[in-house]
């Protein structure tokens, strides 16, 4: 029953940072940012030596965890910032149809950047191995990789609502995400708000990245796009651009998939995301509007 | 020297002119009012010097700079606030956090922090049902509160030239009458520029001051208020039956 409980939410915090990161970025300029995915696989290939070899060659990965840590954060971040200055900045008034066109396109070529360096065959690298030891918590083994998953997902989770909630940036960051124009009228300035999203998105591209390695054990080219999915899922049904309502929802898929895993009859388990889907739908249908709807979604002119 | 001026000002939206070759300028410490029908780009006339809205043509200068075709944050910085139609609280955020979304422009400046906290019970003195309710979200106050506090988040920037579009809004009369009450006092008390947007010229003849008329996107009337009122001058202009 624990290992249930620890399984869904350490799933689920995956997808709740996930659903984060895209929520902040369609918050202040209504993108749904569909590279965010591909800027999880790079930050994942930031841990290794360019090579096209079978063999992995670990470059950042042998750095000790807390310079690894920072180092792989400021790397998402620094990605990024680099999309929205090259790329998003001259799509600032364009719709958002574009904007997402924009996004898939630059998915694409940080993907085939990462193919250049690396080729597309799956790599095995052994991050942390210390952290596969299984703890043992009220009489139920757990690894402590996912007893740290958790924590730090809800410290990640609380910092950031500390930082919205208590500093100047966060409650211009609140403004915006609200009505950005009226925020500007106001003095806040576009550009130091959009790149601050920008930067903690890719940061918690970073995190993501930093769990997903630890967990699986391997770096493969395509991973992003399918965190990418379900976390765009999550932020859908949570109601776009609210915060809450993607973590809400993020652990909620989370919890689904694992509890589905272990509910469904065995010939049904390959069948999983279908069921998983399925739900989805119905969520939809029942609450179009997400789980909690966001203000200030109205059109920004 | 003028604090605001605009000359030959025109606005498109795609093939539609909203506004056509307008000129005005204002002094510091004057009232004037715009107003005119629905359609005759008041509105737009607004977004246009707050930056929101870009001109097709023409120059607006403020307090000794020129802003046309600068981003709404720059033009905030020289003194100039805007109250936008409808509104516009940020309903999710507090009372308190709407006023001070407004004060980080002057973050850099030495001792912003307490001006802020100055500026903040002064508006909390003419607005004191603002301070009732500071904790509580912006989005759940009455239309007529809600008008109080974009006034107050106005004043917050501590501005030069405050523009309010349409204050009377959805607001029943008797409410009507006290914001502009407010209005008025402020006025004294800090020698604000206003420059407001009404649909109807009622207001403008009660409360006396400057008067442009719009029609079609242009100008048609610009004179006292009071004297403009008493006459069936405008009441042509507005409806736009000219000889007949």
């Amino acid at each position: 029953m624990l290992q249930i409980l620890f399984d869904a939410l350490s799933l689920g915090s995956l997808y709740a940072l996930g659903a984060l990161g895209i929520a902040l970025i369609f918050g202040v300029m209504r993108l749904v940012n569909f590279a965010h995915g591909d800027v999880i696989a790079f930050c994942v290939f930031a841990l290794l030596w360019p090579s096209t070899d079978a063999m992995a060659i670990v470059f950042a990965g042998q750095l000790p965890w807390y310079l690894l840590v920072p180092f792989v954060l400021l790397c998402g971040a620094g990605l990024s910032m680099l999309c929205e200055i090259v790329v998003f900045r001259r799509f600032r008034k364009a719709n958002p149809a574009t904007m997402m066109i924009a996004s898939f396109a630059l998915g694409f070529v940080i993907r085939y950047f990462l193919l250049m360096l690396f080729s597309s065959r799956p790599k095995s690298i052994n991050l942390l191995p210390e952290l596969s030891q299984p703890v043992e918590i009220f009489g139920a083994r757990l690894p402590l990789l996912q007893l740290i998953t958790i924590v730090a997902t809800m410290l990640i989770l609380l910092g950031l609502t500390v930082f919205l909630r208590r500093t100047r940036f966060g409650l211009e960051m609140r403004a915006a995400a609200e009505n950005f124009s009226m925020a500007r009228m106001l003095g806040v300035r576009a550009n130091r708000v959009i790149m601050g999203a920008f930067a903690l998105s890719g940061a918690l591209a970073g995190a993501i990245a930093l769990i997903f390695v630890a967990q699986t054990g391997t770096a493969d080219i395509q991973m992003g796009a399918a965190i990418m999915l379900m976390a765009f899922i999550a932020t859908v049904i949570g109601g776009l651009g609210s915060l809450a309502g993607a973590v809400l929802a993020g652990f909620l898929l989370g919890g689904a998939s694992v509890i589905m895993q272990v509910m469904l009859p065995i010939d049904a388990r390959p069948f999983r995301d279908a069921f998983v889907y399925g739900a989805v739908i119905l969520v939809l249908l029942f609450r179009p509007q997400g789980l909690i709807s966001a203000r200030g979604t109205k059109e920004r002119v | 020297m003028s604090l605001l001026a605009l000359s030959d000002i025109t606005i498109r939206y795609s093939r539609l002119t909203a506004v056509r070759d307008v000129s005005f300028s204002m002094d510091e410490g004057e009232i004037l009012f715009i107003t005119g029908p629905n359609g005759a780009g008041k509105s737009s006339l607004l977004r246009a010097i707050a930056g929101v809205t870009p001109v097709a043509g023409g120059r607006i200068d403020l307090a000794g700079h020129e802003i046309t075709g600068h981003a709404p944050e720059n033009i905030a910085r020289l003194g100039f606030s805007m109250v936008p139609e409808g509104r516009d609280v940020f309903g999710s955020l507090t009372t308190e956090e709407n006023l001070l979304v407004g004060t980080g422009m002057h973050a850099r400046e030495r001792g912003w922090r307490s001006r802020a906290a100055g500026e903040l019970e002064a508006v909390y003195a003419t607005f004191p049902m603002l301070k009732e309710r500071r904790h509580g979200q912006a989005g759940l106050l009455s239309g007529g509160q809600q008008q109080m506090l974009v006034i107050g988040r106005a004043l917050m920037t501590n501005p030069r030239l405050v523009a309010i579009d349409e204050p009377s809004l959805g607001l029943a009369p008797n409410i009507n009458d006290q914001v502009y009450e407010r209005l008025i006092a402020l006025r004294a008390q800090r020698q604000l520029t206003l420059l407001i947007v009404e649909q109807s010229s009622a207001r403008a003849m009660m409360v006396g001051g400057r008067m442009i008329l719009m029609r079609g996107g242009q100008i048609v009337l610009d004179g006292d208020a009071r004297t403009l009122g008493n006459g069936e001058a405008i009441q042509a202009a507005y409806f736009g039956y000219e000889d007949h």
